[in-house]
């Protein structure tokens, strides 16, 4: 049971750390917009980076893959 | 994705892009996502065009609902947009950091979903120069960084607008920030709150099982109460700050609201737990303490969100003065920014621009839609000598003015000034749960102090925690959170059916409504002109009468002429067309003269005289030519589908109805009789519909009013509680108090019948939990109750509340 009075110690110690962590993100903007990320995910941001000649020619609506 | 959300396409008929009928003699096409896809016209092609050149053709993909149209901006208006490039506009809204990249606030108009907001970062940052485009969707705000020696401001809004985003700079002013500042602290005292709560909920669990240990924890239960301790001081000296603040406001003016319990609940519960844990008394309520003011915070975050967004779209105001106008000195036409005109400058004002002042009509003649200030649904002639406001619309030709009134004192400032102070004098309706309040804490101090009374001869110690556990198994959780918990509920369900609330009390004072206040243009109506029949006067087809209108109005800007353009099969020309504003249009289509427009004008033509009789309510155009008259198409700016079932709704709900319109008699008696309506008053100004509105009120009425223009606006903030049309202007927005985002009048009476239910339900929560309190104060005053019974009364009686509050999730159906 002694270890306990080690433990919980370190506990309060990791919640200080996670309320230090929210406020900076807090600080730097990250709960300023709490609709938009969640849709962000979902729209794929990489297909620039493929070069225009690279790219493969464009999906027709009717095909099976999608 | 793309497998599970269908593409949102409209069919041929509609326009792929923006969802809009296609006019059937159109024939504008783009190949988007491998298919010729229909567009309505030349604006959205050129937009589904560029969309689809800057590879973001999978924005249509992405989408959840069609895109608002683009307007369609002319060379005329792009190259307004190079005036922002002028150091001395920009001093207004740019920011210049150390390494000379300069940075701007955007409004975006346009954004209806997500991928809106996705397509406009992706298509501007592809813009050389251009650092950084973050477009925040909760606000519909942007903020974008470039880099002034590689590209220009106006050519970042050039290229929004070529996807069919109309942006323009603002200056986030003090407002912003205030809001900015109230909501990070907001969100870190919720932080604080839940955090700790979680902690001290684990070791409070620990604490109830030590009861039931056989063991000796003497030791263990004195250190995790420390810890408890430790970690319950942030929350109730950081975040349930704002509660004691609260409180001792009400103290001040003196009222009992609900921040008193709360304050005194947390207070008295921490410093009898921190007595407890000095003196190893037998309980601690430090769990209660901070699960309390965790979920209280986190109820006051979701209102707070809901407040802030009706706030900022009071910033669009800005948009109703244009920030530039053509000056003329000297015969030279000189773009400058608005504020730089003075009384006494001529003005040009090109048709489709905006009125940047208040003035005279010094040279030209044309109509100027009036709409927005007065709610007048037709644009009106205005020629030498008549006075111009600005913020209307000029519609048809060149007009010169002479500035007369800028700054505050116009007649649009006069306005947002009446709207200031209606917002200050709006009566507030005592709501339920403030009332209950007040009497319940009165109610639980007398008890409280009478337990004392009673323990203090018998056993001193015994009587302090006795009377600690009353207060705290009576803390007042249930009862505070009885209005909370069943206002989200409904308004989640009410936004999911597009009645969106943004302010807390209006649920409740709108099922306290009597009288509802309803604005006539496009709020009854659609706001817009559509034709309504066509009576032939000669032997001539219904079709061949539109033809030959739509080719003489085929270059027309009067909201009369677009509707039979759009009416009208094209394939006829018109030569030698000659317009003669606020009267008609004469022009030559196979070899024959005609003239579309006021009868008058029409009959001049043939000479024959005209009599059409009466038609209230309704716009005549005549067709004619040197024979005599042709045909008379009827316009009307027709009523919503749902009107009248919403308003007989509305009356069998108990609810007054009354017309206010800014518009003429005729047209209003012509409403009102069809809607079946008995009180109705037309051409009342903003500042009459406010008067009309404290009239009732002062006669005990509690006043819900319904509109969409700017001159709603100061009645919308001085009614009891106000409902703005979707469409309507970004200012009535910010003045009421629910917006009808789904254009569905018929949402207002559910509306109204859910409030009531919210009520009910807010009641029955309130009942309950002074049920609850009636059975748990008894036995607390006689020393029965443990921490852990008070732990799970309050839990179980807040369960109760919460559950009872989720039946209003079915509201809409």
């Amino acid at each position: 049971m002694s270890i306990l009075y080690m433990l919980i110690p370190i506990a309060v110690l990791l919640i200080a750390g996670a309320i230090w962590f929210f406020v900076w993100s807090v600080r730097t903007g990250q709960f300023e917009d709490l609709e938009g990320p969640a849709y962000r995910i979902l729209m794929d941001d990489d297909d620039p980076l493929i070069p225009p000649e690279a790219r493969p020619p464009p999906r027709r609506p009717d095909d099976p893959g999608r | 994705m793309t497998s599970n959300t269908p593409l949102v396409a409209p069919d041929s008929a509609h326009c792929f892009h923006c969802g809009l009928p296609v006019p059937a003699n159109f024939d504008y096409r783009v190949r988007i996502l491998g298919a010729e896809r229909a567009m309505c016209c030349h604006g959205c092609q050129a937009v589904a065009q560029a969309i689809v050149a800057g590879g973001l053709e999978r924005f249509y993909e992405h989408r959840t609902t069609v895109s608002q149209r683009p307007e369609d901006l002319v060379p005329e208006q792009l190259r307004r947009l190079d005036l922002y490039d002028q150091p001395r506009l920009q001093e207004g809204f740019v920011e210049v950091d150390e390494r000379h990249l300069k940075s701007a606030s955007l409004i975006l108009e346009g954004i209806t979903c997500a991928a809106c907001v996705w397509l406009s970062e992706r298509h501007v940052r592809t813009v050389p120069g251009v650092v950084e485009f973050h477009v925040n969707y909760s606000t519909h705000r942007a903020r974008v960084r470039w880099d002034d020696s590689r590209v220009r401001l106006s050519e970042i809004l050039k290229a929004i607008a070529a996807i069919g985003y109309v942006a323009h700079p603002y200056d986030p002013g003090r407002q912003d920030s205030v809001y900015r500042r109230e909501r990070q602290r907001a969100l870190r005292r919720l932080a604080v709150a839940g955090l700790c709560s979680m902690q001290v909920m684990m070791l409070g669990w620990s604490l109830y099982a030590m009861d039931y240990d056989t063991s000796d924890v003497t030791d263990m239960r004195a250190f995790l109460r420390w810890v408890s301790a430790l970690l319950t001081v942030p929350v109730v000296f950081y975040s349930a700050q704002t509660f004691f603040v609260a409180a001792w406001r009400e103290l001040r003016q003196g009222r009992l609201g609900m921040d008193v319990p709360v304050s005194l609940a947390v207070i008295l519960a921490f410093v009898a737990s921190l007595w407890a844990t000095v003196t190893h008394g037998p309980d601690v309520y430090y769990d209660s303490v901070t699960m309390f003011a965790f979920f209280l915070l986190t109820g006051r975050f979701l209102e707070m969100g809901a407040r802030h967004g009706a706030g900022q779209a009071a910033e669009a105001l800005v948009r109703l003065l244009p920030a530039t106008a053509t000056r003329l000195r000297d015969g030279d036409a000189q773009l400058v920014a608005v504020a730089e005109l003075v009384p006494g400058d001529r003005v040009l004002i090109r048709p489709g621009e905006t009125v940047p002042a208040d003035g005279t009509v010094v040279d030209g003649r044309s109509s100027v839609d009036e709409s927005l200030l007065t709610g007048e649904s037709l644009p009106r002639a205005r020629t030498l000598g008549d006075a111009l406001v600005g913020g209307s619309t000029n519609v048809e030709s060149p007009l010169e003015m002479r500035v007369d009134k800028v700054g505050d004192d116009t007649v649009v400032s006069a306005i947002v000034r009446l709207l200031d102070r209606a917002q200050a004098e709006k009566p507030r309706v005592a709501l339920l749960a403030d009332r209950v309040a007040g009497w319940f804490v009165g109610a639980l101090l007398l008890v409280a102090v009478a337990v004392a009374a009673w323990w203090w001869p018998i056993d001193p110690t015994k009587a302090f925690y006795v009377t600690l556990s009353l207060l705290v198994v009576t803390c007042p959780c249930a009862l505070s959170l009885a209005t909370p918990v069943a206002v989200v509920a409904a308004t989640g369900s009410l936004t999911r059916l597009g009645l969106l609330t943004t302010r807390g009390h209006a649920l409740e004072t709108l099922a306290r409504a009597t009288h509802m206040l309803f604005d006539k243009t496009g709020t009854l109506t659609r706001g817009e002109l559509r034709l309504h029949g066509v009576r032939t006067l000669a032997p001539v087809t219904r079709e061949r009468a539109l033809a030959v209108a739509a080719a003489l109005e085929q270059r027309s800007e009067h909201p009369v002429g677009r509707v039979l353009v759009a009416a009208g099969a094209d394939g006829l020309v018109a030569t030698d067309v000659t317009a003669t504003p606020g009267e008609g249009i004469e022009g030559v289509i196979e070899g024959s003269r005609y003239r579309v427009g006021k009868p008058e004008y029409v009959a001049a033509l043939s000479g024959v005289p005209v009599d059409l009789g009466e038609e209230p309510a309704a716009t005549r155009v005549v067709l004619g030519d040197e024979r005599g008259l042709i045909a008379v198409f009827v316009l009307r700016d027709e009523l919503r589908a749902d009107a009248k079932a919403t308003l007989r709704r509305l009356r069998w709900l108990g609810v007054e109805v009354e017309l206010l319109s800014g518009d003429a008699a005729g047209a209003v008696e012509h409403v009102a009789k069809e809607l079946e309506v008995k009180s109705w008053r037309a051409g009342v100004s903003p500042a009459q519909k406010l008067e009309r509105v404290r009239a009732l009120q002062a006669q005990g009425a509690i006043v819900a009013m319904v509109g969409d223009g700017v001159n709603d606006a100061p009645v919308l903030a001085g009614a009891n509680v106000s409902v703005a049309m979707g469409s309507g202007t970004q200012l009535a927005h910010a003045s009421a108090d629910m917006v009808i985002l789904s254009e569905r009048l018929e949402n207002l009476a559910t509306g109204v019948a859910a409030a009531r239910k919210t009520r009910s339900i807010i009641r029955e929560n309130l009942l309950w939990a002074l049920l609850y309190n009636l059975v748990a104060v008894p036995l607390a005053a006689v020393g029965w109750i443990t921490p852990w019974m008070a732990s799970i009364g309050m839990s179980a009686s807040s369960l109760v509340v919460v559950l009872n509050a989720l039946r209003l999730k079915s509201i809409a159906r």
